[in-house]
């Protein structure tokens, strides 16, 4: 259950960084703006995911609210404390609070240290001594992980890619932290080992009351593991919802485009469907667009996309959407848009409505498997 | 002839603990234009199997027998000099993991204009225009800019994105691709797998597919080989495998798929751990976590392996059921998990 309680909020969230020239005398000629002013929150025990396109800020987004990275402006609030204006000192016992689970299980772990060292590294850092030792303390942490804490002295690169994973997750709720930015912990593993893990998340949310900042690119991850949702693009946040909202009825063209292009594991359907393809230029996080960041590559871009940022606005029950001209339905073929669109035209292309999509989603297949005789009888119900 | 042809592939590691017997007897074929996907638990011998066909294993205490032949260029025996001047060149491929496989203190320009170098003689150029039109294909923006970036200053995505245009950068024959997407997001991969559709389309192009979305497989592959502890346990069409899947695990496998109406309620996994390589159960080696296993069978499937046998079209499982029990597990599982009509 999702408490009311807010436990985190971020305003106004930039991270550039700066493109260097020169050998010895760096000469900063531009910068790479990775966030541009983000803001979110974040309430005792929900998830939120965070999805967008390669590229667009959500690790480095990630690694500056934790302050991993130094923000270039913004507050942190974590539990009342704007922590960018803390000292490196004051930062450590805030550590304990809030951890990281990295999206590689190959490289994020010291292959020189044994896996009982791994997870109770944090005890160590932070000075502190559980009651019972820590041996024992770490003990426990892996056996609720489903790690064989048996396997305490052994190595990382003796553990499979899922086990890995799960010596990450140990190594992260070690101190019981109350927010973990989880960084794609997922995509790196089988489905199976996959379901485990994220059962495993949800678990421990349960328990201990986590906040979760979920980042991921699978969208059927992302629904089945969060509360509200919030998609990214070149730095901003352009539509940020409950799940359901976001998933049934989205606004944003981008969001559009990427629930069009989730593969659905069915071939009949994946033969048949269509994606909305989104050409035009790429943008640069060098060289921002002017106006609305997606309007290089929207297909119902306006004259005034290209000079007007549009806000994000609530259509109302919290869905915010930053666009001048959301998409409000979908009926057959054809797009109704917003109110003031002042849009003639139909776009040239067929845009398949978001509710096939899901249905042929839904289920994970859109009819039950084919080809499969059922014996009279035997027909399950 | 057949283009690929991998037949009773063996490769085992030998470790401190023991001999880790990674793949088990794996043949299968791949003929030109086609797509071949690998599916399977993690450390099934995916990535080693593959690492086989590039001739990889070259680590001392690695053992690799059986047969591997190239447009009739026996793999296994060929000559290192032979062999590097087939890799990124007549075969490439796409590592699975990307962090390890870009030399961190090289600009990927430069990175990517040495695999023009080492198979063409082109002027510095020409390889420097021919990386930038690859990065362009694989859809990174500012590409001059990016040129001048060392690896850490890239995403995750934007990384995988530099390997892939690494080994599309000499039209490939043949192409493992190691879960080449599992850092990108999905518009993006959507372009990427279309860039692979279209690089087999011109060149004729026989394609590996490791991947774990299964989504993914249903949009490309035209055969799929599902391994498990180290060895085939199943291989069909792609529709068979989709619509008629047979081997008990398959159908854990599909029926584990997150799917968008499931949302907030557990996901199925298959129970149990994966099995020990070193120690592999006796008997069908996924008996301890087989559903399908009955207790008229279990006898069998816990003392006798299963031999990899055709049981339809071009459609082969390794499993001790008959067809009827096959079937009726996989139909019940598959309704209990997608639901009726
Ligand atoms: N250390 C760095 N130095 C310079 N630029 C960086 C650095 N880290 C990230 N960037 C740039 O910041 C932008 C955002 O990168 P980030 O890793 O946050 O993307 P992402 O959304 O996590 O993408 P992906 O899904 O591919 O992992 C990119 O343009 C990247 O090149
Ligand atoms: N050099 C090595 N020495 C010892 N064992 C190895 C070595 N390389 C791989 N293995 C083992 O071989 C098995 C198969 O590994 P492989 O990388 O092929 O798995 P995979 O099917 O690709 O899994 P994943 O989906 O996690 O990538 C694993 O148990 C792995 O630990
Ligand atoms: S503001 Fe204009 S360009 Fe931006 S997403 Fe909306 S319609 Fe497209
Ligand atoms: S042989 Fe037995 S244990 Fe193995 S998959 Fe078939 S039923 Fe299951
Ligand atoms: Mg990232
Ligand atoms: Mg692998």
């Amino acid at each position: 259950m999702v408490s009311d309680q807010e436990i985190l909020k971020v305003t106004d969230l930039y991270k550039k960084f700066p493109i260097t020239k020169g050998a010895l005398l760096k000469k900063e000629v531009g910068s790479v703006n990775a966030v541009n002013g983000i803001n979110l929150t974040l309430n005792e025990s929900e998830t939120l995911g965070l999805v967008g396109e390669s590229g667009c800020g959500k690790s480095t987004a990630g690694r500056a609210i934790l302050r991993l990275l130094e923000p270039t402006s913004g507050k942190v609030e974590f539990e009342g404390t704007d922590i960018t204006t803390l000292s490196r000192g004051e930062m450590v016992p805030m550590r304990s609070r809030m951890q990281m689970i990295f999206q590689d299980p190959f490289s994020s772990l010291n292959p020189r240290h044994t896996v009982g060292s791994i997870i109770g590294a944090p005890y160590e850092v932070q000075g502190i001594k559980p009651a019972g030792g820590v041996k024992n303390a770490v003990r426990e942490t892996m056996e609720r992980v489903g790690l064989n804490p048996e396997h305490f002295n052994r190595y990382p690169n003796e553990f499979s890619g899922g086990q890995r994973q799960r010596i990450g997750i140990a190594r992260a709720v070690t101190l019981r932290p109350k927010f973990i930015v989880c960084d794609e912990p997922v995509s790196a593993l089988d489905v199976s080992i996959q379901a485990q893990v994220i059962n495993l998340l949800q678990d421990l949310q349960d328990e201990f009351g986590i906040a979760y900042l979920f980042v991921a690119h699978d969208l059927s991850v992302v629904r089945q593991i969060s509360d509200r949702v919030a998609v990214m693009y070149l730095g901003h946040i352009v539509e940020q919802a409950s799940r359901d909202d976001l998933y049934t009825h989205p606004y944003h063209p981008y969001t559009h485009a990427l629930l069009s292009a989730v593969p659905v594991p069915d071939p009949k359907v994946e033969a048949q469907r269509e994606r909305i393809v989104l050409r035009g230029d790429l943008p640069s996080p060098i060289n921002l667009p002017s106006g609305c960041v997606f309007s290089t590559r929207c297909w119902q871009a306006q004259d005034k996309c290209h000079t007007d940022v549009p806000e994000l606005q609530d259509m109302g029950n919290g869905h915010k959407v930053a666009c001048h001209f959301p998409i409000m339905e979908f009926l057959g073929n054809s797009l109704i848009i917003g109110p003031d669109s002042g849009m003639t035209e139909q776009p040239d292309r067929v845009v398949p409505p978001p509710s096939e999509v899901l249905q042929s989603l839904q289920g994970g297949r859109a009819t039950r498997p084919k080809g499969i005789d059922y014996a009279e009888g035997e027909e399950p119900i | 002839m057949t283009f690929l042809s991998v037949s009773d592939l063996q490769v085992s590691f030998s470790t401190e603990d023991g001999t880790v017997k990674a793949v088990d007897g794996v043949s299968f074929n791949v003929e030109r234009g086609k797509t071949l996907a690998i599916v399977g638990e993690s450390g099934s011998g995916k990535s080693v199997t593959s690492q086989a066909i590039m001739a990889l294993h070259t680590g001392r205490g690695t053992t690799v027998t059986g047969r591997i032949e190239l447009d009739g260029i026996d793999i296994v025996t060929a000559s290192e000099e032979k062999l590097r001047s087939m890799r990124g060149n007549e075969m490439a491929m796409i590592f699975q993991d990307p962090f390890s496989s870009l030399h961190p203190f090289y600009k990927i320009g430069s990175q990517l204009a040495e695999a023009v170098h080492a198979h063409h003689k082109v002027s510095k150029k020409e390889a420097k225009a021919e990386a930038l039109r690859m990065l362009n294909k694989v859809g990174i923006s500012n590409p001059e800019q990016r040129l001048e970036d060392y690896p850490h200053q890239l995403s995750g995505g934007m990384r995988q994105r530099v390997m892939i245009a690494m080994a599309l950068i000499n039209g490939p024959e043949l192409l493992i691709a190691d879960e080449p997407t599992t850092a990108l997001d999905v518009t993006v991969q959507a372009q990427i797998l279309e860039l692979l559709a279209e690089l087999q389309a011109e060149f004729n192009t026989a394609i590996i597919l490791i991947t774990h979305d299964l989504g993914i497989v249903a949009d490309m592959a035209d055969e799929i080989v599902v391994m498990y502890g180290g060895r085939i346990v199943e291989k069909a069409g792609l529709h068979d495998l989709f619509y008629k899947p047979q081997m008990p695990y398959t159908v854990g496998l599909l029926s584990s798929v997150p799917r968008l109406d499931s949302a907030g309620n557990r996901l199925l996994s298959i129970g149990g751990q994966p099995p020990s390589l070193i120690n592999l159960p006796t008997g069908c080696v996924f008996n301890p976590r087989c559903a399908a296993k009955n207790p008229e069978i279990a006898p069998r499937c816990e003392s006798e392996r299963p031999d990899l046998r055709e049981v339809g079209e071009n459609q082969f499982v390794r499993c001790h059921l008959d067809d009827e029990q096959r079937e009726k597990f996989a139909t019940t599982r598959l309704e209990e998990v997608f639901g009726g009509e």
